[in-house]
């Protein structure tokens, strides 16, 4: 759909245009729904699977899983742990899209580079405690508190320091991966420490229990950005004015950050550490490139997102890669097919503001 | 400064029959004795002031002489560091009710030129403090269109805010405050880099709304459209230098003493 043609037809023909695409964008996100809510019901469904209504669906799911394997020859779908770390990556697809629309468009990028080193060293926490206690307590929930506790913490500085400068973010990055250093080395002499996994992501990293806090964490991430969508785009627009309109920016700042920490915490599994950020920048900065309204930015993210995680999975399981290598070059990949469909119109997202 | 032009505008001032007429005392701005300083550089000094329902005010002053932090505190983005500030005759820190105040920022403040939003969302922005987390309704729907009737820009309603000129951008901002049915218009020099013609219809925009009653705060930097247009003129350079109707502050000297104080200027911060 190109601009020219809709400058030459007529208006009925622009409209009718804008109305395909319209259709075409809410079939995506339509798609992606049913897809994330299926994810959501494996990961339920194996929780439940001893119960006997459960039981009988949960057999049909790993029936279909065979069958899948068998359509395409592989050797991936008939594994239970494959559709966890499946259902992790397609949760991560919507999340972290829906909270990075608002990230990008208020210059804040690199908070989730820097909030996925504040929860590494939380992970890196949990694998002391768990080795020192002997309490087998999960990383995950341990990275999770670290990682709000940082985002409150960075929070806290930029609203002390420079208004959003990105000096408190540097050395809140920079600061929490150095001490995530000092813990897996002090604690390499007491446990062998796995922690590469969760630096640059692997799909056998995700357990059982870090699939199920991702859909419990998705459910909150969309129920709040849902609930607060207009208040989070007016402060991002202009937050001066929404500040006169009696908005209470500071508190939704907030929640912005805290719901970051948490979808990094989630992501981290799969993408790891180091390219977590990327899934909160990369597929809003695809669809800024060719949005026609802020809304649309909102739902073509989460759609390219999407794309970025299934195209990822299949590289990875085809190629045996990393996941999140995989995933992160795929939604550049679509990135550039983006820039290239806005007739390399580059409009900087924030060049200038 | 250009003391000439102003003297020719003498006697053109908007609504000269403002100033005889007495006051009446149904105030929307009171200022009384407030200070307000950046750490150590004090940007606003012993300013009282008092702006009245249906008001144009022109807020004049050189560069760094605290009128956009004069006007942040009288709609407490700043809080005074001395002095009392109310709004619609309450404590400004009371007063909740967002949607009685449109405010257009200097151009450099929000995301208007950069980040994807349509003319109909910028305006839509304006209904967002009546109805809080609930749906937007037939009564919201109506507000909105007929803002951008009011301001021209239907035409341009599915258009995004970066494609836009200056000129329109800021009509859409307008239409945002409209929208929201404000009673008060703050402005922070609306019309940098927007072309004259453009500014010309802007500004008989805002006399227009003016006359429908709605009280206006302007900042601008061209004194020959605050005295054709604004019929108060408040003259700020860390104090208040003048404030009164625009016919007595073009036959006052404030003007140069405002700007011949400019020695003392303090460092202008925008936040």
């Amino acid at each position: 759909m190109s601009g020219g043609e809709s400058t030459a037809a007529s208006g009925d023909a622009t409209g009718s245009t804008r109305d395909r695409r319209r259709i075409v964008e809410l079939s995506g996100v339509a798609v992606t729904a049913l897809l994330a809510a299926a994810m959501i019901g494996f990961v339920l469904l194996y929780w439940a699977q001893d119960l006997p209504v459960a039981g009988g669906l949960y057999a049909g799911f790993r029936s279909l899983g065979r069958g899948m394997d068998a359509a395409f020859g592989t050797n991936v779908f008939r594994h239970p742990f494959m559709w966890q770390s499946m259902a992790t990556g397609v949760l991560i697809g919507v999340v972290a899209p829906l909270v990075g629309v608002f990230l990008v468009h208020r210059e804040m990028a690199l908070i989730g580079e820097t909030l996925a080193h504040t929860a590494f060293a939380g992970v890196a926490l949990g694998f002391l405690v768990n080795a020192v206690t002997g309490w087998d307590g999960p990383l995950l929930l341990i990275a999770l508190v670290v990682g709000i506790v940082g985002a409150l913490g960075v929070q806290w500085l930029t609203e002390r320091t420079d208004a959003y400068g990105d000096v408190p973010i540097a050395i809140m990055l920079s600061g929490s991966f150095a001490v995530g250093t000092l813990i897996v080395s002090y604690g390499r002499g007491l446990t062998g420490i796995a922690i590469e996994g969760y630096l640059f992501g692997n799909l056998g990293v995700v357990t059982v229990e870090g699939a199920r806090l991702m859909a419990g964490l998705s459910v909150v991430v969309v129920v709040a950005v849902a609930a607060t969508y207009k208040q989070m785009l007016f402060i991002t627009f202009d937050e001066q004015a929404a500040r006169v309109a009696q908005l209470n920016v500071t508190g939704y700042n907030t929640l912005l950050v805290v719901l970051t920490a948490v979808v990094v915490v989630g992501a981290m599994q799969v993408l790891g550490v180091i390219l977590v950020a990327a899934m909160l920048v990369v597929p809003v900065a695809a669809a800024s490139q060719i949005a026609r309204s802020f809304r649309e930015t909102t739902y073509l993210s989460v759609i390219f997102g999407q794309l970025s995680v299934i195209g990822g999975f299949a590289v990875a399981i085809g190629g045996e890669l990393p996941s999140g290598g995989s995933i992160v070059v795929v939604a550049i990949a679509i990135y550039l097919l983006a820039v290239a469909a806005s007739g390399f119109s580059v409009r900087a997202i924030s060049a200038h503001g | 400064m250009d003391v000439d032009r102003i003297a020719a505008s003498n006697g053109r001032a908007k609504r000269p029959e403002d100033g005889s007429s007495p006051h009446t005392v149904d105030p929307v701005i009171e200022l009384e004795d407030v200070t307000f300083a950046y750490g150590d550089t004090v940007a606003v000094r012993d300013v009282s002031l008092t702006v009245e329902a249906g008001d144009f005010l022109g807020l004049v002053g050189p560069n760094g002489s605290g009128k956009t932090t004069l006007l942040h505190l009288m709609l407490g983005l700043h809080t005074p560091d001395e002095g009392t500030v109310r709004l619609f005759d309450r404590p400004i820190d009371e007063v909740d009710d967002g949607s009685r105040i449109g405010y257009v920022s200097q151009q450099a403040t929000n995301r208007g030129g950069t980040m994807p939003v349509t003319v109909r969302e910028c305006v839509t922005m304006g209904r967002f403090a009546h109805v809080g987390h609930g749906r937007l309704g037939e009564a919201d729907r109506r507000a909105i269109a007929n803002a951008m009737e009011t301001v021209g820009i239907v035409d341009l309603a599915d258009r995004l805010m970066n494609q836009l000129s200056g000129g329109q951008r800021q009509r859409a901002y307008i239409a945002r405050a409209l929208a929201s049915e404000a009673d008060l218009l703050a402005l922070d020099e609306p019309t940098v880099g927007v072309d004259a013609e453009s500014r010309d219809a802007f500004y008989a925009l805002l006399d227009r709304l003016n006359d429908d009653g709605i009280t206006i705060v302007l900042i601008e930097h061209d004194i020959g459209v605050v005295t054709d247009r604004a019929d108060h003129v408040a003259c700020i350079n860390t104090e208040l230098y003048h404030h009164g109707d625009t016919e007595s502050f073009v036959e006052s000297d404030a003007l140069a003493d405002a700007y011949g104080a400019t020695g003392q200027v303090v460092h202008h911060h925008h936040p």
